[in-house]
């Protein structure tokens, strides 16, 4: 630094390459990252699905256990499992029961949220969203409790009408009772993205068709829900997405029925051969047939729709 | 949810909870969630959920040790306290965890990822899972000197019959019988010698008042039932030579099957899980006034059922031939030292003074509400637990309890069985079904596992 005529060519060097330089520079934390937190988990997880742990002898000692190429048996196993297929059917019964009807009330409620003339306006738009707020884990004990006959507040409530609370764990309407929780949880937040989206229509679109002798009922059926279509499309995309990934809601409960058991939806299936079995080989392997479905899933779901509600915009 | 939690509950917020948030709304792509389940499954994320669990000890410069112990014993850092007072050099730091089966998680994942704890009280039924992930150091040159303190019974579980040393005994955990004295006298049940008599009880009990139960046959119990089998002669694992015999099973483990199957279908016995608020409710209000459980029940029973107290009897477990004296273990652990702690002899030393120091056993028992294994410690507990002071030979009964406890051999994958337990008759319970269809898919899940690991294995 103390040779001015070093200092110069070098500042000129560095002039020229900047403009190469710099997106290269910008972008290094986020390739970084990408490749550290994402890129190589998933190439970690990938070789330990073609692994398995192997032992000689009973099995007790050091060196008893090795672990060795298991090409793919992992899949194999996992894949002509009956616990798994029956689980997997499960989660897509789950997803039609919970995406129409939490998306159906969302919409409901945003529309007669959007409708004028609707008192109380802030106060249920934020009643209606606050479950949202309320962690998954603490949602499914609540309901838990209240599923529990012995200590939920509405066998005494029912017995007044003359009436007993059904069990709500049996095998059939376990799975009602789950969605229950999700569709309450769920719906404020899809209601808010709907509403937001109703919010941004011309309001001259609305003026146009009362002139025009629309009713409410009419306003709302040929041009709100039209308009809204893509936020339509897009909570219903994220919504199958998630709740094909239902965990902490079956999870939390589990523990209060037998009817849950520890391998009752795909992702717990995971946890359990993973956590429970010791066996991170075989839930490596599941995780990769879940990623790959889901990514197929979703991007088939977002073209599909891209074509018909975006016209392939 | 399965392995016992030693009777000391998982709470249902347990940490298996805490994951992301799957809600129907999340915003996350398919692509990065499922990376992240795959993330989590692959168990690339430290597991552990204790903040301050810096996995192995560290010794400082100036020669002062840290061991780190995960236990989930309560009170256990009063106790630890009393060590640390008297060893400034090495210094134990109690680090609590909600449970047996919750601990098992995250230890194997923990010791997976190079970063357990030095310590850890390990449940005898899955010291050989541990051991045969070459988890757990052997510490016999430093502990083998204890094994004259110990029943030999317990004993064996810690070496699993080899001349290694994988932890020192800590409670011996012989099964009973509690009963509500009370209620068994308002409806006139004969307290049961033998399980044809407990049966008998059960069938006059539905029939004077439906919806009042000798206890519950719980499927997120696995100990429980592999307790009462024990009890019945069998052996769900044995080894010879280097072949393992599984026998989940047998003639013994199916007549206890079939006879819990009747008990259910008949009514007597109830067949929702245990250590739900239900049960607890149902504990405490006379809806079960029968508990086949275990000499660490008075830890539970303030908390399950603190209505109960003075109400509640200990007995011995029923019989299968009147007069016989048998019964089965439920749980109880040890303490053991990791592999990949580097204080290795300083923790051993503390797992011995833990164990057998009268101190500390005294203090296990007052504090921490747990049998001592120790024979020494077992004579000098005199006073019955607080729950129990209707019962002044609490303690006597206890020992007797111990001194007929089942030999029993645990097997390299117990885990795999208690959680095909929790599946399997999980759905029989529910359904009143068949009890012994489920016995025979944990066996046939058993054996799979093993075959798929390598072992020579065959069936019973």
């Amino acid at each position: 630094m103390t040779n001015p005529s070093r200092v110069r060519p070098a500042w000129g060097a560095r002039t020229r390459t900047a403009p190469r330089l710099a997106p290269y520079v910008c972008v290094t934390p986020a390739v970084v990252l990408f490749v550290l937190f994402l890129l190589l988990p998933i190439g970690y997880a990938l070789f330990m699905s073609f692994q398995k742990s192997q032992v000689s002898g009973l099995g007790l000692g050091a060196g008893a256990r090795r672990q060795v190429f298991a090409g793919l048996s992992n899949y194999a196993t996992e894949l002509t499992d009956a616990a798994f297929t029956s689980s997997l059917l499960r989660v897509v019964i789950y997803s039609v029961i919970l995406v129409p009807v939490m998306l159906g009330l969302a919409l409901l409620f945003a529309l007669l949220l959007d409708a004028r003339r609707v008192r109380l306006q802030r106060f249920s738009r934020l009643a209606i969203f606050l479950p949202y707020a309320v962690p998954t884990v603490i949602a499914s004990l609540l309901w838990g409790f209240m599923y529990l006959p012995t200590v939920s507040p509405f066998p005494p409530v029912l017995a007044r009408l003359g009436l007993t609370m059904p069990n709500l764990f049996t095998t059939h309407v376990a799975l009602l009772s789950v969605a229950n929780i999700g569709v309450w949880g769920g719906t404020g937040f899809n209601m808010i993205v709907l509403y937001t989206s109703l919010r941004s229509v011309p309001a001259e679109l609305y003026e146009a068709a009362r002139i025009d002798g629309a009713s409410q009922t009419q306003i709302a059926l040929r041009i709100k829900i039209p308009m809204i279509a893509p936020a339509l499309v897009l909570t219903g995309v994220f919504s199958v997405i998630a709740t094909l990934q239902v965990f902490n809601e079956p999870q939390t409960l589990a523990p209060l029925t037998n009817t849950i058991s520890p391998d009752w939806m795909p992702l717990m299936r995971v946890y359990d051969l993973a956590f429970n079995d010791n066996d991170v080989y075989g839930a490596a392997a599941l995780s990769m047939m879940i990623a790959v479905v889901m990514f197929i899933l979703s991007y088939s779901l977002l073209r599909v729709s891209n074509r018909r509600v975006f016209q392939g915009r | 949810m399965k392995l016992i939690p030693h009777g000391h509950r998982a709470p249902a917020s347990s940490p298996r909870g805490r994951r992301r948030r799957p809600h129907p709304v999340s915003i996350t792509g398919a692509v990065a969630g499922a990376a992240l389940a795959a993330l989590v499954a692959a168990g690339c994320s430290s597991s552990s959920s204790t903040p301050a669990s810096g996995g192995s000890s560290s010794a400082s410069s100036s020669g002062k040790v840290t061991l780190t112990f995960w236990t989930w014993v309560p009170n256990m850092d009063k106790i630890v306290a009393i060590w640390n007072k008297a060893h400034p050099g090495i210094q134990v730091q109690v680090q609590s965890q909600s449970g047996g089966d919750a601990e098992l998680t995250k230890l194997l994942t923990a010791a997976k990822a190079g970063n357990p704890p030095d310590l850890a009280q390990v449940e005898y039924q899955v010291l050989p899972t541990l051991v045969s992930n070459n988890y757990l150091a052997d510490i016999s040159k430093y502990d083998a000197g204890l094994k004259g303190d110990f029943p030999a019974g317990n004993w064996n579980q810690v070496t699993l019959g080899t001349s290694a040393l994988y932890g020192v005994p800590q409670d011996a955990a012989p099964m009973a019988l509690f009963y509500r004295a009370d209620e068994f006298k308002r409806y006139g049940l004969t307290v049961p010698a033998t399980w044809a008599q407990f049966a008998a009880d059960a069938a006059k009990l539905h029939s004077e008042a439906p919806g009042v139960y000798l206890g519950t046959f719980s499927s997120a119990d696995p100990g429980e039932f592999a307790g009462l089998t024990q009890q019945a002669g069998a052996q769900w694992w044995s080894a010879s030579g280097s072949n393992w015999t599984v026998g989940i099973d047998d003639a013994a483990s199916q007549k206890v099957a079939s006879y819990w199957q009747s008990l259910v279908a008949g009514g007597g016995v109830d067949n929702q899980p245990q250590w739900t608020a239900a049960w607890d409710k149902g504990m405490n209000d006379g809806k079960y006034i029968a508990w086949v459980s275990d000499i660490w029940a008075p830890s539970d029973f303030p908390t399950t059922a603190p209505g109960g107290a003075g109400k509640w009897v200990m007995t011995q477990l029923p019989q299968w031939t009147s007069g016989s004296g048998v019964v089965g273990n439920w749980g109880g652990s040890s303490t053991a030292v990791m592999a990949a702690s580097k204080n290795q002899q300083a923790a051993a030393q503390f797992a011995a003074w833990l164990n057998t120091a009268p101190a500390a056993t005294a203090a296990l028992v007052s504090q921490g509400g747990i049998y001592p294994a120790d024979s020494a410690a077992e004579s000098a507990i005199t006073s019955p637990p607080a729950y129990f002071s209707n019962e002044p030979d609490f303690w006597t009964l206890g020992k007797q309890y111990a001194a007929e406890a089942a030999k029993v051999t645990w097997g390299p994958d117990v885990n795999v069985a208690y959680t095909e337990f929790t599946t399997a008759f999980g759905s029989a319970a529910a359904s009143k079904g068949s009890f012994l269809s489920p016995l025979a898919q944990i066996q046939s899940t058993v054996l799979n596992d093993m075959k798929k690991s390598g072992f020579t294995v065959a069936a019973s």
